[in-house]
Formats: structure tokens, sequence, C-alpha cells
């Protein structure tokens, strides 16, 4: 059985090997993109069904990002949205035959777990200044600095150790049960695949959320947090 | 098969086995609790479930990391190579 952790390159451009991953990364990237600009061009005051539908997505994930980070969700709207449907398209990428998930390799989950990481101080500096991002770390007291370190380090890690182990599982899973049992068998593990990476790309939504909410609040100057903490 | 390929193979089944405990008791306990929560408040079911699944997701990384290291001794084993 090939191991999880490596992926083989399918072929050559120049020096640079692709692999699966990449090619069905690339797939997901221009359905999405070309998929929304084609929606988006024929938007209406009245909507047709499937302007509604988008509506209904954007306003989710806008009441999410509210009631997450209580904020108003303008500048996080992009990323997170664009991080929960990637994700979300990615793990159910599995029902189209012969498409192995790109999160099921540790590649794409560490570009993502990167992004979000690039995004906390991005937001952080936005919201703060430089300075505003280093005193953060400071935060309660300077003792712990390491410590706050460190933690910004490993919950990125978590988080992409997190997505791929699940989604990794899932297709591993389905691997084994399908070659000791048959053709039909893991339907319901199909299934079950289904829920989990529904979930995955909501829990990697939120943590990325809860992340730059934490760093916002913490770089911000002085004045604003004791504010922000005395009417929640 | 020498010792240490041996070896590898227990321990990760006891690393998966043993690491799957802890989260799993955890858990159902954090379920049993945000479902009493729901009980006893059913307007607040949204945002308890929202920090649910968060909560959930959290432990579960644990046995995802035994998952984890049970793969590298399986399939990406320095000591083996």
């Amino acid at each position: 059985m090939n191991s999880p952790l490596v992926s083989e390159p399918l072929f050559h451009v120049g020096p640079v090997p692709i692999t699966a991953g990449v090619v069905a990364t690339w797939a997901i990237m221009a359905v999405l993109s070309l998929g929304s600009l084609v929606v988006t061009r024929r938007f209406g005051l009245i909507p047709t069904a499937l302007q509604a539908a988008l509506e209904l997505m954007v306003e989710t994930v806008d009441s999410q990002i509210r009631d997450t980070m209580r904020v108003e969700p303008g500048p996080y709207r992009s990323f997170i949205g664009t991080l929960f449907v990637f994700i979300l398209v990615a793990n159910w990428s599995s029902l189209v035959p012969g498409v192995e998930p790109p999160t099921a390799h540790l590649e794409t989950d560490a570009a993502l777990a990167l992004l979000v990481f690039a995004a906390v101080i991005r937001f952080a500096v936005r919201a703060g200044g430089v300075r505003g991002y280093l005193a953060s770390f400071a935060v309660p007291n300077p003792v712990m600095i390491p410590l706050n370190f460190i933690e910004s380090l490993t919950r990125t890690f978590s988080l992409l150790v997190r997505l791929f182990g699940n989604v990794m599982s899932g297709v591993f899973v389905i691997g084994i049960v399908l070659s000791l049992a048959g053709l039909l068998v893991p339907i319901p593990l199909m299934a079950l695949d289904l829920l989990t990476g529904a979930v995955q790309a909501y829990i990697f939504a939120t943590l990325a959320m809860v992340f730059i909410a934490g760093a916002v609040s913490e770089s911000k100057p002085a004045d604003d947090t004791s504010s922000a903490r005395n009417n929640p | 098969m020498n010792w240490l390929a041996l070896a590898s193979i227990i321990s990760a089944a006891v690393a998966v086995s043993f690491g799957a405990i802890g989260p799993a008791l955890s858990e159902g306990r954090a379920v049993a609790a945000a479902m009493d929560a729901i009980a006893r408040q059913p307007e607040a079911a949204n945002t308890i479930s929202r920090t649910l699944f968060v909560g959930l997701a959290m432990i579960e990384t644990m046995a995802i990391y035994c998952l984890v290291i049970a793969l590298l001794l399986l399939f990406a084993n320095p000591l083996l190579k």
C-alpha cells in the first residue's frame, strides 16, 4: 500500500514535478473562479434561483463571522469564505471517481495553514501596526513571550495536522475496506466522509476566524481593547 | 522481519488504540454537557453547538496526532531505512 505521507509526481513541467494533488487543486480553483465569474456576471435586482443560493451562502458566512469574531464581516469575508468553500469542495472532490482530495496530502494542508498564519499577521498588523502586533506577544505579561511565540507556531501546525489527519484517514479507510470487502461496501463510509469533510471545512474556517480575531483584538491600541471588553 | 520492524508495528497499533481512549471519553463528556445545556436552554443551541464543534475538533486533534505518529512509524520510520 502506498504511503499517505508521500505523493508521487505525475509528470514534470521543466524541472518542477507535478503531483495529482496539484492538478486537482488547480482544477478546483478553475471551477470555483470560473463558476463564480460566470454566475456573478448575470446578477440582477430580482434574483434568479442561483443568485439566491449564492446570496444565502454569503449571508451564512457573514453571520458566522459576526457571531464568532464579534465584528463586521467586511474585511474578512473574502478570506474566510474562500477558505471554507475551497476546503469544502476539495474534501468533497473524492466523489468524482479517480480523484483523491488534495487536502488528503500534507502539502495542500500546509499551504492552507501557512495562509492562515500569514493572514493572522496581516490582519493584526493592519489593526494595530507592527508595534501593536509585536506587543500582543507580551500579553498578559512579558514572561509569556516565548510561550505565545511557540503557540502561534504550534496552532498552525495543529491546523495542518487536523485537516490532513481527518481527510487522509477517511481516504485510507475507504481504500482498506475496498481492498478487503469489494466494490459497493465502502459507500456508507463515503457518506460519513462527506459529513467529516463538511465539518472539517467549517472547523478550519472557524479556527482561522478565532485566531484572527484573537490577534486583532490583542494588537489594537489599549483604549480600544478596554472599551471592547466593557461591552461584549 | 527484524525486531525493529516488529516493534514499530506493535507500537503503531498501541499508539492508535490508546490514543483513541482519552479523546473518546472526553468527546463523550463534551457532547453530554452540550446536550444538557441545550435541553436547559434551547434558545442558545446555535452558540452552544458552534462552540461544541470547535471544542470537539480541538479534542479530536489529540487522536489525530496519535494517528500521525502511527503513520510515521509505519511509513516514514527513519530507523528502518
